[in-house]
């Protein structure tokens, strides 16, 4: 009876949202009388920052800060439609959808700054800071808040735009069964050691060393945050979580704290997170999904890393000690 | 039934309510109060997301009967900032990215401000172990580790 020690690798990619009946986002864009810009959206942000991504896609794409965009994720029953935020859908949905609908407000802010400067639509460009500039001659310029004023209570105009983003069903061809289930995929490579009591079947992950490549990290701190949470949970998945521990069975399902495992504080692996930034073609700005996919590679890693610690081949989740044990006395009797 | 009456205070302020007998401390908090930062999340005392701190202790307010804190000091999260100029352990749970839906985040605060106020220099497994009554489903733990840890640094640096 010993400790045994074992390394497993996993690569994974995966897919940005889904193949539904077509998946579809939209959002709408629009000034206040002062030039902040409303980003409506009905996808919902549950602590994985898309408020704040939104934010800085509207910005990038109108030419104004960060802080002069404000969010409103309010109401599924009055905002333009969104599928809704899983599936690692949401910056790549609906951060399409705010670029075309930004890019129309943008268009409309600089016809209105056309006219009171007397100039071209086309000959204007931003300067990032809440103004807008005549190529060339930057001299004159005019403020994105007067722009604003002006279209409100001038020449009654509406700086707004609609944004619409679809990927469309794929249908399975009848012969071959090829299809499009997805047209941006992020990816993950994990290297997972672990300790294995061949005694009590108890694993203790010591490290998981993960690559994920997802595109462009549009937040890079808030990349990393979530890709170290989804790290951890990974692990979770592999070691611990079950609602039917004996499924189809129900019994023993935890149905608390106390009984659904998850690793604590005092459980953590060392943990190692890269990120490769390969912007992908119909991204915005780039952006892949890595919400759900950085949860997964640590899954089969650790299953490759007990095999290799101890011998035995387990395929079903959660991989627990009894799982372990009884895979090992099948493996003696053998 | 008759209402109970019960007064203590909530960050320093008075606060004086009838409750029904039985009333749990949180749904005092948040439902009577408007006190909002000490969250439900298990209402069994098995998530630590309703910590609360009743004069210097740890406690869990979904499992504290409010007519028990008669006279009592209660603090919370939410009186934490004094005059918009956020608590260190605050600052540092921003500036660490240890929150992310921030459901279990009061709740953490709490047990961590417990923790150092009564242990300034903790070492890892001592946060480890303050922490390891509440549980958070988004962060993997580690940036909130790293959360207190910091705290606890600048707190000696500006005892210093
Ligand atoms: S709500 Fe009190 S411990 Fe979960
Ligand atoms: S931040 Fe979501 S539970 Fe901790």
């Amino acid at each position: 009876m010993a400790i045994k020690r074992g390394r497993g690798v996993a690569a994974i990619n995966y897919p940005t949202g889904m193949n539904l009946g077509g998946d579809p986002t939209q959002a709408l864009v629009h000034s206040t009388p002062t030039g902040n810009f409303m980003v409506t959206l009905s996808s919902v942000d549950l602590g994985q920052g898309m408020k704040q991504i939104m934010a800085q896609i509207c910005a990038e794409t109108i030419g104004v800060p960060t802080d002069r965009v404000v969010v409103d994720t309010a109401d599924t029953d009055t905002g333009p439609h969104c599928m809704g935020t899983f599936a690692s859908r949401g910056t790549h949905r609906a951060g399409n959808a705010v670029i075309q609908a930004a890019r129309e407000a943008r268009q409309v802010m600089l016809e209105v700054a056309a006219e009171e400067l007397e100039v071209n639509a086309s000959d204007l460009e931003t300067d990032g800071q809440g103004n807008i500039l005549v190529k060339g001659a930057p001299q004159r310029s005019i403020s994105i808040f007067d722009v604003a004023l002006s279209a409100h209570f001038k020449r009654g105009r509406s700086i707004s735009g609609r944004g619409m983003f679809l990927i469309p069903r794929s249908y399975p061809e009848k012969e071959t069964g090829a299809m499009k289930p997805s047209t941006c995929y992020a990816h993950a490579c994990t290297v997972a050691e672990v300790e294995v009591d061949d005694e009590t079947g108890e694993i203790t992950v010591l490290t998981v060393k993960n690559v994920f490549e997802i595109g462009r990290a549009l937040n890079p701190k808030m990349v990393e945050q979530q890709l170290v949470g989804g790290s951890w949970m990974g692990i979770s998945h592999a070691l611990y979580e079950t609602t039917e521990p004996y499924y189809p069975d129900r019994d023993h399902g935890g149905t608390d704290f106390n009984q659904y495992l998850m690793p604590g504080p005092g459980d953590l692996a060392q943990t190692e997170i890269i990120v490769l930034e390969r912007p992908s073609a119909d991204g915005p700005y780039g952006a892949k999904g890595p919400g759900e996919m950085c949860a997964n590679p640590q899954i089969p890693a650790i299953a490759n890393a007990v095999f290799d610690a101890v011998g035995v081949r387990i395929d079903t989740l959660p991989i627990t000690p009894e799982r372990i044990l009884r895979a090992l006395k099948a493996q003696a009797s053998n | 039934m008759a209402k109970i009456p019960v007064q203590f205070t909530l960050n320093g302020a008075e606060k004086a309510e009838f409750i029904d007998s039985g009333t749990t401390l949180l749904h005092a908090l948040r439902d009577k109060i408007g006190d909002t930062s000490p969250k439900g999340g298990c209402h069994q005392g098995t998530c630590g997301a309703c910590s609360v701190i009743i004069d210097g202790e740890l406690r869990l307010s979904c499992l504290t009967l409010a007519e028990t804190c008669n006279g009592a000091a209660i603090t919370t999260t939410s009186g934490l900032s004094q005059g918009g100029v956020l608590h260190p352990l605050q600052r540092a749970f921003l500036d660490a990215f240890a929150t992310q839906c921030g459901f279990c985040t009061p709740g953490m605060i709490m047990a961590a401000k417990v923790l150092l106020d009564h242990t300034p220099d903790p070492s890892r497994d001592e946060v480890v172990e303050a922490l390891s009554g509440n549980i958070c489903r988004c962060t993997g733990y580690e940036p909130i580790i790293q959360a207190v840890l910091t705290a606890a640094r600048s707190n000696s640096q500006n005892a210093a």
